[in-house]
């Protein structure tokens, strides 16, 4: 896949903080790319400068191989974490207002489907839930037909079902063809919807590449626990495991192996845990720190 | 500059204006009661009470003893070109000119001022061919009357201010600024469309005042009715213009308020809305004189109550425009998203 949009050594200083320090990527045309971090990790900077709503200090960025220019506006679409559409207007009008703006536009009652808007189409905007207006700010991020498409947050705020809705429509998206850069605190989101990761911290990058590829880098497969209790005898512990209060734990990249062993030894596995380690351990181990922290 | 895109953010400027009931009913509702407030307030003067202009000094024992007549207010007078316009108002019932030879100005449709006259002429009366008589003719004019172009145009002075200058603060502090801003409008686009859904709104809010208010109280409307217009719409480009510049790049809507309320008081006072600053302190004059408020409430009121035309208040249209360019280049440039 060629790329669609280069970011090269980005640097943007804001009085006593530098908030982005030298960010360097590139995303794929077709792909899903996730930009991930705490809250002030300088997600939001680094995308705004990407949308052209901030300039970078230092840095280039090339789209199709070349430096944005006047027709950049046209091909992007975005939604941003924090936006307020003018009073007093209906769905409706929201996106026909959005839709004049640009020279071509989607058909909108192709996006009112896409975006299951439909019944939604003379509520005012105010009145709408959480779920519903994220809904309606993607629609208005694609009334443009774009090519590229940012999302800044799309789901913080919503309920776990609005957002495996919200997902079930960026997955629509993505399968359109579209490009996509999204930021988000989420690890389950990045983990659903992305393609490729790029953990930031204090305005670096730290860690980046495919969110399943990062976790075999940094993890073995599974953990396995054990209560002490089951095992027949506390004092011999089946190999690779150790004491953790009440458990014995095991870091693994052979489940079998250990399964087989514990048979050998007669330990009872009704209280045998398994777990995968995650986007968020992989965070706490990169950066010391919990994702959610600010 | 793209039309299309234009339109299309006046159109959606415009429905938020109408769809407000609350702001919208108190737009039109706020000058309509404050004119038929003052129509009430004022509607019963002291009417047993002559009053008689005087300009000059009494010259000799007889016409200091005129000037000591009861129930006659004696109003001293500093320019005669005002004092005679409130004959042909009926607001004084007569003026005496005691500078040279003495005469008066009398208004011939005036009861008051017929009983007037015979007590001046008695008063002065030797020698009988003395006194020489001026007449002028003019319906009587109620204090509402006079103040009425004043309160229209302070309806455009807030909402041309408000309508634009509160608004875009508002809509950067809210993010819309920045929403809009991701797209391929321009500011000037934008600027323009809020600059022509405003004067749009204030030019019809203003037709409705005006026809409402005189369907209840029937004030004078002398002049020309395109004079009018364009003195009220280069009133509100002058205004909406100084409320674009206020709000080019704050964010706070608090200071934006403030701002446009310490602008918009002084000209409240100073511009000569609810009385002539004839008289008051000099230093109030000129800085009445650099406010586009008092323009607009000088020409509005020479068109209504003196029949005044295009030509006559060309200066005041030709000012309030050239404010309202040099502030709409100052605001353009000035302007930020974010």
């Amino acid at each position: 896949m060629s790329s669609l949009l280069q970011v090269e050594r980005l640097i943007k200083d804001y009085p006593g903080v530098r908030a982005v320090d030298g960010i360097s990527f590139s995303v794929a045309q077709g792909s899903c790319f996730g930009l991930l971090g705490p809250n002030g990790a300088g997600k939001t900077t680094t995308l705004e400068i990407l949308e052209g709503i901030t300039d970078a200090d230092q840095g280039t960025i090339l789209y199709r191989g070349a430096p944005r220019d006047a027709s950049y506006n046209q091909a992007i679409g975005i939604q941003f974490q924090h936006t307020a559409l003018q009073d007093f207007q209906t769905v409706l009008e929201a996106l026909q207002l959005f839709a004049s703006f640009y020279e071509k536009h989607r058909a909108l009652d192709e996006l009112i489907a896409l975006c299951n808007l439909g019944e939604l189409l003379k509520r005012d905007t105010r009145r709408l839930s959480g779920g519903q207006r994220q809904r309606l700010l993607l629609a208005i991020a694609l009334v443009n037909d774009p090519d590229l498409i940012f999302l800044d947050e799309p789901t913080t705020g919503l309920d776990p079902q609005s957002r495996r809705n919200f997902w079930q429509l960026v997955e629509g998206v993505r399968s359109a063809g579209k490009t996509i850069v999204l930021t988000t605190h989420y690890m389950e989101e990045a983990e659903v919807l992305c393609d490729e990761i790029a953990v930031i911290d204090r305005g670096r990058i730290i860690e980046h590449g495919h969110p399943e590829q990062l976790l075999h880098k940094h993890f073995p497969r599974a953990l396995v626990r054990i209560p002490l209790r089951a095992l027949p005898d506390r004092q011999t512990l089946p190999p690779d495991f150790e004491v953790r209060g009440e458990h014995a734990l095991a870091a693994t990249n052979d489940i079998d192996q250990i399964l087989a062993r514990l048979n050998r030894q007669s330990v009872a596995l009704d209280e045998l845990h398994i777990t995968t380690p995650t986007l968020d351990d992989l965070f706490l181990k990169l950066t010391g720190h919990g994702l959610r922290e600010s | 500059m793209n039309l299309e895109r234009i339109l299309a953010v006046v159109k959606a400027r415009n429905r938020e204006f109408y769809r407000d009931k609350a702001g919208l009913s108190w737009n039109i509702a706020m000058p309509v009661v404050m004119v038929l407030g003052f129509a009430f307030i004022f509607s019963n003067p002291d009417q047993d009470l002559y009053k008689i202009g005087v300009l000059g000094e009494p010259s000799n024992v007889q016409q200091a003893t005129l000037l000591e007549v009861r129930h006659v207010q004696f109003i001293r007078q500093d320019d005669p070109a005002a004092a005679i316009a409130k004959v042909r108002y009926h607001r004084i019932d007569l003026l005496l000119d005691l500078r040279a030879a003495p005469r008066y100005w009398v208004n011939a449709s005036s009861p008051n001022g017929y009983i007037a006259e015979r007590l001046v002429l008695q008063a002065l009366a030797d020698p009988p061919s003395g006194i020489e008589r001026q007449e002028v003719t003019g319906r009587a004019l109620r204090y509402v009357d006079w103040v009425l172009p004043g309160v229209l145009a302070i309806n455009v002075m807030f909402s041309s201010l408000w309508g634009v200058g509160w608004v875009i603060v508002r809509y950067r502090k809210n993010g819309v600024l920045r929403r809009l801003r991701a797209t391929p409008l321009t500011a000037s686009e934008f600027l323009t469309a809020q600059i022509l859904s405003r004067l749009l709104v204030v030019g019809i809010v203003n037709v409705l005042v005006f026809a409402g208010t005189h369907l209840l109280l029937g004030f004078p409307m002398r002049g020309s009715y395109l004079a009018l217009a364009l003195v009220f719409l280069a009133g509100a480009i002058a205004l909406v213009s100084l409320g674009l510049t206020v709000s080019a790049r704050i964010r706070s809507e608090e200071l934006a308020d403030g701002l446009l309320n310490l602008m918009s008081w002084p000209m409240m006072v100073l511009s000569g809305v609810w009385f002539s600053l004839e008289g008051t302190n000099v230093w109030a004059q000129r800085v009445a004189e650099l406010l586009p408020l008092s323009h607009m409430v000088d020409a509005a009121r020479r068109v209504m109550l003196d029949g005044a035309g295009v030509a006559d208040v060309a200066v005041e249209i030709g000012l309030l425009l050239g404010l309202g360019i040099v502030l709409l280049t100052l605001s353009a440039r000035a302007f930020r998203w974010q």
